[in-house]
């Protein structure tokens, strides 16, 4: 197959291209940048012109809930609800039933991925046995099995000793963790952030502490045992100071935010709207402001979407009884414009946090679209307006908060490994 | 801001009648002082020989009780009967929903039974607004406390209770004094003081047991009871739960009644003609010494037989809400 794709801007921040530019694929690989190549017949030609072509998109942390959860979603539904969000590459939790604490789970959740033909889909491998926090997993076996990191996937790991034993085991095979960072026993039983909101509402609080502490933790131990951590998901400002700061002392750690933590704050927990419901919970708006201040440096250095599907019945209760999440694949490109558009960071840095920086964090020659480079490509249109709603949400579950509102930015071909997986009706 | 709105519409009709009682915050003072004054007419009437009214004749009230609640079910209940309602009382453990129905099917289930209103009581905060935005519309809520958010018509009979004993609330300084933290009653009780124009709020305690940015909904901390009942015209003690010692917000019993228990030695502090409420059940000895709670300035017992009466109010009024709502939509 090959494609040409005309006349758009093309946006690579990994070799600091901003221009209008054709784009030439063939055998899934990007083969050239200008002018034709001697000799390329396209077998499809993408009409670009005022559409901005990119590196496909790079989420750090997705739950896809098979297998275990398909009541929520399947691999199927939920990659292919990414590439209609121009997501090409996607981490998976291991938080399924089985948890994928083996390379057989991998191995499955892997072949199921390639079967729907949609995104890449990278595992994340349960750091502890059953995510129990008590045993490791077979961590190097799991990364022969094709775990790009490891994460407790927010299951906590009370002891100590055993998270130094993890870190310290990590260190030796130069493996990744990805945590995302919490306390224990200052959030057990919360569900808002502790705050003015949380006082109002009477709903059980989780204080900014909560993250910072632990955040703490995970750094003292780092830094003694040079294990490569990243934090995913951090809400509040001050744990990015933190992050910052002993990345300045050379410790090996990186971090992300989710898209929701910079656009929205715990102000829209009034009228106990479930949708709002997330952990880590929305936080002040001084917070997401924070945030918003912090994209223009580089500690702030991937943005991910945290998609969480849940059924419709995990959603319909009191606030504190529901499930907490909220689906984000689709959004998270149109979403992030809307940072640019309120002038925190240009488009190309925006680009960059979603594909060129992912791909650094993970080590993975993606997210460039260089001579050579995996033809893994959003298209997309910059000023496209559109409401999300049920109806053309692409996720199983409909467990966002911005339905029914309108979106600017829209996602017109998708392309994995040079493949078209998503165009635009 | 939107959704503020949205709540608030929750619980009016489309004329700015009550048709819901979910909480006290965003409520008019008009529509407070006609809970008052309803009230008001339904106290004075407890002492006549004929004790019931057919405002309810022919509706179904249920008590949906999620949490144990003798005292308030019964008060609602009877609340009913004088208002000739039929009463249905169903005390739904949380064991039972944990069998794998939702709330959702639990009302489903309930609407069938042609139900006019349920008064709830929940231990998840905000379940009764849950509840009025899931029932068909004809189904009046009454919130009877939702976890640490709301009991609006605890905060009523309280608001009764003092504008019957002090005759309105502009002048007055008042002070709540304990477990801030876990108290439904208080978060209503502050909205309601502010609404009626209270001159000051006070809310007294550890700041184990205050909520963070409490002052925001309207009240001014103090940590120290001496000071914090200065000149106060309302004391209004919160009853503490035993287990607060076991899960390390108070080092013992003995202590906080150093500290917070109300004597009347300390209570001398405040206004000579301060009157003392406290929602029950008292625990004599841990928040509140034995001849204060009995004293001459306690109302403790008569906010009892207010209370019947406000939730008279309150049920009779949300039903009203309801029909004009109905005949408003055919």
């Amino acid at each position: 197959m090959k494609i040409h794709i005309r006349g758009g801007r093309l946006i690579d921040p990994a070799n600091q291209l901003d221009e209008q530019r054709d784009l030439f694929v063939e055998d899934g690989k990007v083969v050239a940048l200008g002018n034709t190549p001697q000799g390329f017949e396209a077998d499809r030609v993408i009409e670009a012109a005022g559409l901005v072509v990119c590196p496909g998109l790079i989420d750090l942390q997705v739950s896809l809930s098979e297998p275990g959860f398909t009541q929520k979603g399947t691999i199927r539904s939920e990659t292919r609800a990414a590439v209609a969000g121009g997501v090409t590459t996607l981490c998976c939790l291991p938080n399924t039933a089985p948890v994928l604490d083996t390379p057989a789970v991998a191995q499955l959740i892997q072949d199921r991925a390639e079967e729907a033909g949609n995104a890449r889909v990278l595992p994340l491998g349960a750091l502890t046995k059953q995510l129990q926090g008590e045993q490791l997993s077979n961590m190097v076996s799991l990364k022969e099995a094709g775990c790009v990191a490891l994460t407790n996937a927010g299951k906590p790991i009370h002891s100590n000793q055993t998270l130094l034993r993890c870190m310290e085991y990590a260190a030796t095979y130069d493996l990744l963790m990805m945590v995302r960072p919490q306390d224990y026993e200052l959030s057990k039983g919360g569900c808002a952030h502790d705050g003015k909101m949380a006082s109002k509402l009477g709903l059980p609080g989780i204080p900014e502490a909560a993250e910072t502490l632990d955040v703490s933790r995970y750094l003292v131990l780092a830094e003694q045992t040079g294990a490569r951590i990243h934090f995913s998901q951090l809400t509040t400002p001050r744990a990015f100071q933190m992050v910052d700061a002993a990345q300045q002392r050379g410790v090996k750690v990186s971090a992300d935010t989710a898209i929701q933590y910079l656009l929205l704050s715990d102000d829209n927990l009034e009228n106990f709207d479930s949708a709002y419901h997330l952990i880590p919970p929305l936080r002040t708006p001084a917070d997401r402001d924070g945030l918003q201040a912090a994209l223009s440096g580089s500690v702030l250095q991937a943005i991910c979407s945290d998609h969480q599907p849940q059924e419709a019945a995990a959603k319909e209760a009191p606030f504190g009884a529901t499930e907490p999440g909220m689906i984000g694949l689709q959004t998270l490109l149109p979403l992030a414009l809307k940072l640019v558009e309120a002038g925190c960071l240009s488009l190309p840095k925006m680009v960059e946090k979603l594909t060129t920086q992912p791909a650094k964090i993970l080590g993975l020659e993606l997210g460039n679209l260089g001579i050579g480079a995996e033809a893994d490509i959003c298209i997309f249109d910059p000023e496209a307006q559109w409401v999300f709603d049920e109806a053309n949400s692409v996720s199983q579950s409909h467990n966002s908060p911005f339905y029914n509102q309108t979106l600017t930015g829209k996602v017109r071909y998708t392309l994995v490994a040079g493949q078209l997986v998503h165009e635009l009706q | 801001m939107n959704q503020h709105a949205d709540a608030l519409k929750l619980q009016l009709n489309e004329e700015g009648r009550l048709r819901h009682f979910l909480t006290t915050e965003g409520l008019s003072r008009e529509l407070l002082t006609e809970i008052l004054n309803t009230a008001d007419s339904f106290a004075d009437m407890g002492a006549q020989a004929v004790k019931k009214v057919p405002l309810l004749r022919g509706k179904t009230v249920v008590n949906l009780f999620f949490e144990n609640s003798t005292r308030t079910r019964s008060t609602f209940e009877l609340a009913a009967k004088r208002l000739s309602a039929d009463v249905l009382n169903l005390d739904i453990s949380t064991s039972a929903t944990s069998k794998g129905e939702t709330l959702k099917d639990t009302l489903r289930n309930l609407e069938a039974m042609a139900s006019d209103m349920f008064v709830v009581r929940h231990p998840d905060s905000g379940a009764p607004h849950f509840i009025a935005q899931h029932v068909t519309p004809n189904v009046a809520i009454i919130n009877a406390g939702d976890g640490r958010h709301a009991h609006p018509t605890q905060a009523m009979l309280d608001m009764l209770t003092i504008r019957r004993h002090k005759g309105g609330f502009e002048p007055l300084k008042v002070a709540i004094v304990g477990d801030i933290l876990h108290s439904r009653v208080a978060r209503s009780q502050i909205y309601a003081l502010n609404t009626l124009g209270a001159d000051e709020v006070r809310v007294i305690g550890p700041k184990t047991l205050l909520p963070r940015y409490i002052e925001e909904l309207g009240a001014e901390v103090y940590h120290d009871l001496g000071e914090g009942l200065k000149d106060v015209d309302v004391v209004i003690m919160l009853r503490l739960q035993l287990e607060r010692m076991a899960s390390a917000f108070l080092p013992s019993q003995g202590e906080f009644y150093k500290l917070y228990g109300l004597t009347r030695e300390r209570l001398k502090v405040a206004k000579p003609d301060a009157i003392v409420m406290h929602p029950g059940p008292i625990n004599r000895g841990v928040e509140i010494e034995s001849e204060v709670a009995d004293g001459t300035q306690s109302l403790i017992l008569k906010q009892v037989n207010y209370g019947l009466a406000t939730r008279m109010a309150v049920m009779s009024m949300a039903m009203s809400g309801q029909a004009t709502q109905d005949s408003a939509n055919q």
